[in-house]
């Protein structure tokens, strides 16, 4: 099947007006015999199933956890960009759009991101009529911080918690059409497969965590907002529970998966501490406004450190290596993640990591600490040479701004980062590459939608910080309301989707065969086991840098590894309980199959753009040297793979990326 | 130092289920583990034992889903303030302790399996009011159009910042939720936008929480000391007062 990804005809600023004025629309009588069903309740599901309810479909809304509340988009810190200019500094909706192009390496879709830009504006208007209580000025106006990769200050932000404020204001929506009865809502629900009938997505098979049913619902459209997969990984900044089971028995279905090796390893995260750790927190990029980031110059000093006879604020200015500040003077200690997390990666493998594993640098906050106190002492009149009291002031802003992140840092390393600089290093944090979907955010499968981090197509190679939230609520609440109507159109006639079809008989018995084999298996390795060794695999092989070698290495590995998963896991207890190990079961069998494409789309890309680096694609002298080397003559394209059962048998389809709006360049942040 | 520990777990099949404290050892635990990585420990030994692993909630393991619980020698996520069980690390603990953990107990809170509890009443609090009737897909008005005191947004904020993990309910002699309650309640009041439907929200909210069997407030204040995310008990004091306005406006 040829892609076709929909883009309206017409001037890049007008597409998404003019789509929205052709579009057929259903008539608010016929949306109450119209049933949508969502799976996943975060910034982008949540906003969705709130929005489409209140346009008056039936909404059915899924999620495992125990409330929607829970969603994993709650733990975004740093904050959401908009085109708002409020600042008066030079930003407008293609400034946005520009950077957000630019950040993600010339790998996203023209169309997209620009209606993505061109939305933003209006999610901040609308989460503050929501209440979402967003971080003001004293004059009562929003205030707004920057983020890594541009030069103007568009990112609103509560505190380090913007995720949970805009997640709980979709959760309030919900709430709202929950109350209505226009939003049914099944918690504690885990998806195991999308049910078709005649080739449109009309259904899927659902577990009930606590009662081990399992359940048939029906719809005329399906939507994911499942969020991303970074936990093939193991260790990552995602949620215990974040999975890529609906995204993958949607992509077994007929969705093509879109650029899987696009993975974001975020630079700013607490170290790993020992083999017992179950996952990695972020500590928000926000924090690099702020924080310098630096190694000691002189390995002598490294050892010292690391020996403790050393404190890290003892060493002199001169003896410290602010690398992302020598190295890209324009940027500094605000380039674009994936640019920060390599930078780290060089350094820690020279040898000058500054804990006892070697990996992890400095965030260093003793100039904001300064520059603020002599700044408030100022404003208040008091004596800016007591450095004492400076210090206490300037620590008052710091908490003012990043408190909760300081004390989380405190409670898990049990260090004072007001005192001494954090330690920091890279870690799995989003996923840019996702379910191939069209400009309507359908998928390969008519009637299947896919929405938010789960989807492929705002970000490119790399994506901003501050823009995952802004993508999930312009998905859920400014564009799929559109675009999916359009498509609905079509089903005002249809009337209720029967669940006793043998489209949904066949699913749910292959559904119920999967679970029977895992909890009769009694192999003899736990299920977290498997998903470790799956881990360390893709950090090692299929991590921040990647060559030919490791990436063959792990899809031979990896095979194996699944292999052995089917001989030999072991899930203990029964299917008709609550059953936690057999819910995980089922996620890495997933993540076991998707490592290997992940693996083999990475070794396919030969070339270095944005989260995706490869040691055989860079620039071998000039100003650039050592940096990425992306190839827009063989690789401007988006690898869309479809399932053929083995992820070895995958057939790869290029969507030509074409950019008639923005100059390709190499990305300089020097 | 690594640690040997006892553990005294909660374990009860289902919802059904009589329950019964169950004694486990643990061993070289690190204290830079997490208390739920320490539980992750106990899991895989038991699982290699073919034992059934202990169900707890959890997810994040960054204290903001508000997904864990957890009764941790007589308190809500343990000793250590202002975090979740999920944050609790084992620096707090030591060598041949004895940790006794059990479901967050209330009414309101039925346990579903070991140490997880239902806690859907607190959604159904929301939905009968824990939102601001405005059209998600509409044109609004420009954000920056009504100006809001810092002040007021500041303390709207910290109100906000509750993950709705119900320690104020298991730490409360009377199982009450004012704390959770109080804090929606507050975030709306003191915004503009929240101001239209205040009357309806509170008793709303109220009304759903009193016919959920949460208990009522003495004022004892051990909400506010367990809670993680260190919500104040003004907030209570607000609800209390919107609760009279619009109690008088009928």
């Amino acid at each position: 099947m040829a892609l076709d990804s929909k883009i309206p005809k017409g001037p890049i600023k007008d597409k998404w007006t003019d789509y929205k004025n052709h579009i057929d629309l259903v008539n608010p009588a016929n949306k109450r015999n119209i049933d949508v069903i969502i799976v996943g309740t975060g910034l982008a599901g949540g906003s969705a199933a709130a929005t489409l309810a209140e346009l008056g479909y039936n909404v059915k809304a899924f999620c495992f956890q125990d409330s929607p509340r829970r969603a994993h988009s709650i733990a975004a810190q740093g904050g959401i960009n908009a085109a708002k200019n409020y600042q008066g500094d030079g930003d407008s909706t293609y400034r946005l759009f520009y950077d957000t192009v630019k950040g993600g390496d010339y790998r996203s879709r023209e169309a997209n991101v620009y209606r993505l830009a061109e939305v933003s504006a209006n999610i901040i208007d609308q989460c503050v009529a929501q209440g979402v209580p967003f971080a003001r000025e004293y004059g009562g106006l929003l205030d707004n911080r920057s983020f890594g990769g541009v030069l103007v200050s568009r990112t609103f932000y509560a505190a380090g918690q913007t995720g949970q404020q805009l997640l709980l204001g979709a959760y309030s929506a919900m709430n709202r059409q929950i109350g209505r009865g226009k939003i049914k809502m099944y918690n504690r629900h885990e998806m195991l497969d999308v049910v078709k009938v005649d080739g449109k997505a009309r259904g899927i098979i659902t577990r009930n965590l606590i009662t081990g049913e399992i359940e048939r619902h029906s719809a005329h459209a399906v939507v994911l907002g499942t969020g991303g997969y970074g936990n093939v990984f193991f260790l990552s900044t995602n949620a215990m529970g974040s999975n890529v089971t609906a995204a993958w028995k949607a992509h077994k279905r007929g969705a093509y998966f879109a650029n899987p090796c696009y993975t974001q390893i975020h630079p700013t995260c607490i170290p790993v501490s020992g083999d017992h750790q179950s996952k990695l927190t972020l500590m928000s990029e926000s924090l690099r406004n702020d924080g310098r980031i630096w190694v000691p110059k002189h390995m002598k000093d490294v050892e010292a450190i690391k020996a403790g006879t050393l404190k890290p604020r003892e060493l002199a200015e001169e003896d410290r290596d602010y690398y992302l500040e020598r190295r890209y003077p324009a940027f500094g200690n605000l380039v674009p993640r994936d640019v920060a997390s390599r930078a780290a990666k060089e350094r820690c493998d020279a040898g000058f990591g500054v804990n006892a594993t070697g990996e992890a640098v400095f965030l260093d906050f003793a100039s904001a600490i300064e520059r603020y106190g002599k700044e408030t002492a100022h404003v208040k009149g008091l004596n800016e040479n007591d450095a004492a009291l400076v210090k206490k002031l300037g620590q008052e802003v710091i908490k003012n701004k990043y408190g909760n992140l300081f004390q989380m840092y405190e409670k898990i390393v049990d260090q004072d980062p007001y005192n001494t600089p954090m330690m920091i290093y890279p870690a799995v944090h989003y996923t840019m590459g996702g379910v191939w979907v069209d400009y309507n955010l359908m998928t390969t499968v008519p009637g299947l939608y896919c929405i938010g981090e789960a989807n492929f197509s705002d970000h490119g190679a790399n994506r901003l910080g501050a823009s995952a939230l802004m993508q999930g609520l312009a998905d859920g609440y400014f564009v799929l309301p559109y675009t999916i109507g359009d498509y609905l159109s079509n089903d005002i006639r249809t009337g209720a989707i029967p669940t006793d079809s043998k489209e949904f008989e066949d699913a749910e018995k292959e559904v119920r065969k999967t679970l029977d084999f895992f909890v009769t298996n009694k192999g003899q390795h736990s299920v977290d086991y498997f998903h470790k060794k799956l881990g360390k695999i893709m950090w090692n092989k299929v991590g921040m840098s990647r060559n030919v070698k490791g990436l063959t290495e792990a899809i031979s590995e990896i095979k194996e590894l699944r292999a052995q998963f089917w001989k030999e896991v072991k899930v203990p207890g029964t299917n008709e309980e609550y059953n936690e190990e057999l819910a995980k079961a089922g996620r890495v069998a997933d993540f076991l199959e998707l490592g290997e494409l992940f693996a083999k789309d990475a070794l396919n890309r030969e070339e270095s753009c944005g989260g995706h680096f490869r040691e055989d694609a860079v620039e071998l002298d000039g100003e650039q040297k050592g940096e990425a080397k992306r190839d827009d003559e063989n690789f401007a394209y988006v690898s869309a793979w479809e399932y053929k059962g083995e992820p070895s048998d995958a057939v790869l389809h290029k969507e030509n990326l074409e950019f008639k709006d923005i100059e390709l360049k190499q990305r300089s942040y020097k | 130092m690594n640690m040997n520990l006892t553990l005294k777990i909660w374990r009860q099949k289902n919802a059904s289920d009589k329950g019964k404290m169950v004694d486990y050892k643990v061993t070289d635990i690190s204290p830079d583990m997490s208390f739920l990585e320490m539980l992750d420990v106990l899991n895989e030994q038991l699982i290699n034992k073919d034992e059934e692993p202990v169900a707890f909630d959890h997810d994040c393991r960054e204290g903001i889903c508000g997904m864990c619980s957890l009764y941790i020698n007589g308190e809500a996520h343990g000793p250590d303030r202002a975090v979740t069980t999920c944050q609790l690390h084992m620096r707090m603990f030591k060598d041949g302790d004895t940790i006794t953990i059990e479901p967050f107990r209330a009414t309101a809170f039925p346990v579903v399996k070991d140490l997880i509890v239902d806690r859907s009443s607190f959604d159904r609090i929301q939905h009968a009011g824990g939102f601001i009737s405005v059209n998600t897909s509409g044109n609004t008005i420009d954000a920056n159009t009504i100006p809001i005191n810092k002040h007021d947004a500041d303390t709207a904020f910290e109100a906000a910042t509750c993950i709705g993990c119900g320690a104020c309910v298991a730490s409360c002699k009377n199982s009450s939720a004012m704390l959770f309650v109080g804090a929606k309640v507050s975030q709306f009041a003191l915004l503009p936008q929240g101001k239209v439907e205040a009357t309806d929200r509170v008793l709303n909210m109220v009304k759903q929480m009193d016919e959920e069997g949460f208990g009522n407030c003495t004022n004892t204040g051990a909400c506010e000391v367990e809670c993680p995310k260190g919500i104040s008990l003004e907030n209570i004091a607000r609800m209390n007062s919107e609760y009279l306005k619009a109690s008088l406006k009928g």
